[in-house]
């Protein structure tokens, strides 16, 4: 199947990934797990400071399904369970240590659809899937429509992921998708773009999709292939995390190896760096980021989703890119709504460097004031979904459930309208809206 | 950092919240922010990391450039039109502009400073950031007016709609009229004397001395005003020296008629500005004017002597009064236009045909544009809802057709 969608936008950003870009290694002893990247999760500590752990030993469980479980990438010791207000878990840092002498826990053999939801559970892979609708982590209760995987990210920036193709072979992306199709009622669907095939698999119906970001979304591509509908559940994955499970299922080994791309306009050199999930950013980028005194931004992830990050900070799910920008609050612009300056970048033909196919040095400014809803269909521009997308965030903004379905709630995640939000003249937080649209329908229809 | 930054923000605090002159606080944030790019960024997480360099304040100032051509053509026709009445034979460029100009300025800077004022006295109550809507209303107002209103009349239309259709709904961006045509309607049905009739539009004054002023009695209605007066089979418009009106004449604006609305030729200057930066929506410009076409055209086919303006082409139609500069802009107000695209196409479409039916089959209101885009705008929320019904119920659809196979 193929599919071509038109909507959308693809930015020019300066630093991006050479083509040929080599993989570089890099060593990190201290790692994190933060649980605010896994939505939807309650999340309860499974293990105290100063706990011996391997990778794959829980480190959170979910207190509804205490089956879900998120684990450790390595083996070694809790440093510490750092915790913000009203005792919260910020994240848990684990100090890598190979002499822990711990064992991870025994999976079951993922032979039927229990014992392979059970699997994937227990092994914490579940919680690097998310489900439609509401965009968590999945329910392993719940009974699976769809599978949909993404072999692409069409993020600003992002890296290929054929980058993946140094930790995984096709026996693993095999392996991970036989063990999915003992879930899904009906098909696993395999979203590639035309760039990288990551290759045919007889368990998975093969989806090239061609388009501008945000093609790579999930949720885009369920759109387009075989949209979600009210009371319908399908889960969504990326393709690392398919060959992790493919992994553990073929020989058992946890993989939580992973490649980041580091770019954006701040980064000199920008380079794909062989690291482990939830490593120190500092161990990862630490030489790759200027310290001129200026104020940056470093974002474990794309400038569209990412979360902004210190250099004390660690990698953030989902574990694929860090992008340094300049933060943009030390600088005086004399009236910058007039400029015709071509450096200002823009999806506006109002702006020269619309037209200049030049590279952009963007920095975290909104670039103007928050405003109500005046120009119409720019969303609409961004979203190539059968959608309307402004009248789905008001339906949200009125807290009207009734119209949030109809409308569509149930087949959008916060990241479908980040482009939305990136061009909107009003400023508007698009993708926190949704957000909090989700958490509410589902705390209501609960 | 320049002078003018190191000013702003030593004065900064004196608008703070406790400072003296905290009820300025709005005043001050708008003039800061106008001046400077704001240096709020991103959130931290959770959204867009970086952001278009397009604000509503480059959207609404595009607006106002492309108004421009029509209010430098607007100034010229006014001292055109002055010194045609007066018999001259020479035109002198700058004298005509300079007559234009001195006639315009009063009626633009009591249109902002009255609109503006409102505007900044509701931000401040409201707490909010004063919001662009005003910079293009407060240029439109004097442009689709006679030249010569009394500066009174104007301060009053412009305060009734700035208040009770604009802030009364919430502010910019909530309106569900457009400003501008509100406060023309306004004048029109409150002060007929002054927006209609034989004398009004063509500026008379002396501007301060500068040119004579006109004799009392002399009158010229506008090419529209002319229709209820003809008779017989045919149309023709006479102008101020009382020669006929081509359809060229008509194109090119040396006609009388509101300030910034006779000439086609620069709203299409105008048009091109929009559409080229795509701050305009090309689908209701196209479905305006198709609409406008199509109904003078079934006019003209089934022209009859009962409705004089029914002889006139559907060229002409889009030539004479207000129906292009409402095409362009007044029916693309994205907040009182309909919102989804295929809404687009049907409510200009309206326009375009509401416009045309008005001025031919009723012809005490030769402006038929302005009320043709006002009743649309109290439909466009009503053809929006079907649009979004439709999306809605093949998502129902869907869903039915889902579970009959299951």
């Amino acid at each position: 199947m193929k599919i071509k969608l038109k909507k959308g936008l693809n930015l020019s950003i300066a630093g991006a990934l050479a083509d040929n870009a080599e993989i570089v290694g890099s060593q990190s002893s201290a790692f994190a797990v933060c649980p605010d990247d896994f939505p939807g999760l309650l999340a309860k500590t499974a293990v105290k400071e100063g706990d011996a752990v391997a990778a794959g030993s829980a480190l959170l469980f979910d207190k509804q399904n205490p089956e879900v479980k998120v684990v450790s990438p390595v083996a070694g010791r809790v440093k510490a369970v750092v915790r913000g207000e009203r005792r919260k878990v910020i994240r848990i840092e684990v100090e890598a240590d190979n002499s822990a002498e711990v064992k991870g826990p025994e999976l079951c053999k993922p032979s039927d659809e229990d014992s392979a939801k059970r699997f994937l559970a227990e092994s914490g892979m579940l919680a690097l899937m998310r489900q439609r609708p509401y965009d968590i982590v999945p329910n392993p209760d719940d009974s699976v429509r769809d599978i949909f995987i993404t072999a692409f990210d069409s993020a600003p920036l992002a890296p290929s992921f054929a980058v993946f193709s140094c930790l995984f072979d096709k026996a693993d992306y095999a392996a991970g998708i036989d063990v999915l199709r003992k879930i899904s009622r009906g098909k696993v669907y395999l979203s590639h773009s035309p760039e990288y095939n990551p290759g045919d698999y007889s368990g998975a119906e093969c989806v090239e999709v061609e388009g501008p970001h945000p093609s790579g979304n999930v949720g885009v591509q369920i759109a387009n292939i075989a949209p979600v509908n009210k009371g319908e559940v399908v889960w969504t994955l990326d393709l690392p995390t398919l060959g992790r499970i493919g992994r553990l299922a073929r020989k058992g080994d946890y993989e939580f190896g992973t490649v980041v791309g580091v770019t954006g306009p701040e980064v000199a050199a920008p380079t794909l760096v062989r690291t482990i999930c939830g490593a120190s950013v500092d161990s990862i980028a630490g030489k790759l980021i200027p310290t001129d005194g200026r104020h940056l931004r470093v974002i474990s992830g794309n400038v569209f989703t990412g979360t902004v990050v210190d250099a004390d900070g660690y990698l953030r799910y989902p574990y694929r890119q860090i992008t340094v920008i300049p933060e943009g609050d030390d600088v005086d612009e004399f009236m910058g709504w007039a400029s015709l300056s071509p450096s200002k970048m823009s999806q506006s033909r109002s702006f020269p460097g619309h037209f200049l196919g030049r590279l952009f040095r963007p920095d975290a400014r909104i670039n103007g004031g928050r405003r109500a809803m005046i120009m119409s269909g720019e969303y609409d521009k961004m979203i190539p979904m059968d959608i309307l997308p402004e009248y789905l965030v008001k339906a949200i903004l009125s807290k009207n459930i009734e119209d949030m379905e109809k409308l569509g709630i149930y087949e959008v995640a916060p990241e479908d309208f980040a482009a939305a939000e990136y061009a909107d003249t009003s400023k508007l937080p698009l993708q926190q809206i949704v957000r909090n649209g989700l958490d509410y329908l589902r705390k209501e229809l609960q | 950092m320049s002078k003018l930054r190191k000013y702003l923000d030593k004065i900064k605090p004196n608008f703070e919240p406790g400072g003296k002159l905290s009820a300025l606080h709005s005043v001050y944030d708008g003039m800061e922010t106008f001046l400077y790019t704001p240096k709020t960024t991103s959130a931290r997480s959770g959204a867009v990391h970086i952001h278009d360099s397009i604000d509503s304040k480059r959207t609404m100032i595009i607006v106002v450039c492309a108004l421009l051509p029509c209010f430098l053509f607007g100034m010229y026709n006014t001292g055109y039109q002055h010194w045609l009445a007066q018999g001259a034979t020479e035109f002198p460029f700058w004298e005509l502009m300079f007559y234009g100009l001195v006639t315009i300025l009063p009626r633009v800077v009591v249109a902002y400073v009255v609109g503006l004022g409102i505007e900044f006295a509701f931000a401040q109550l409201r707490g909010e950031e004063i919001q662009e809507g005003f910079l293009v209303t407060g240029i439109l107002v004097p442009m689709i007016c006679p030249a010569e209103l009394p500066l009174w009349m104007l301060a009053v239309a412009v305060a009734f709609s700035v208040i009770f259709v604009k802030e009364v709904f919430g502010g910019t961006g909530y309106n569900v009229l457009n400003v501008a045509l509100v406060t023309r309607a306004f004048l029109f049905f409150a002060y007929p004397a002054q927006m209609s009739g034989d004398d009004v539009y063509v500026a008379r004054g002396s501007a301060f001395g500068f040119a004579e002023a006109l004799p009392d009695g002399f009158s010229c209605a506008t090419p529209l005003g002319q229709i209820a007066t003809q008779a017989g089979h045919g149309v023709h418009f006479t102008g101020v020296d009382g020669s006929l009106i081509s359809t060229w004449d008509a194109f090119v604006g040396l006609i009388p008629g509101s300030f910034g609305e006779t000439s086609t030729l620069c709203i299409l200057i105008g048009a091109v500005i929009l559409l080229a930066t795509g701050i305009a929506s090309w689908r209701i410009i196209v479905s305006v004017i198709a609409g406008g076409l199509l109904t003078g055209w079934l006019a003209n086919v089934c022209a009859s002597p009962v409705y004089p303006g029914s002889y006139i082409s559907p060229l002409d139609q889009l030539l004479f009064g207000g129906f292009a500069f409402a095409a362009v802009f007044m029916a693309t107000d994205p907040v009182t236009a309909a919102r989804t695209n295929t809404g687009k196409y049907i409510y200009g479409f309206l326009v375009g045909a509401m416009a045309i039916i008005i001025r031919t089959y009723n012809n005490a209101y030769p402006e038929g544009a302005m009320l043709a885009v006002l009743l649309m705008n109290c439909f466009a929320p009503l053809i929006d809802y079907c649009v979004v019904q439709a999306n809605m119920r093949r998502r129902m659809k869907r869903l039915n057709t889902k579970s009959v196979q299951q």
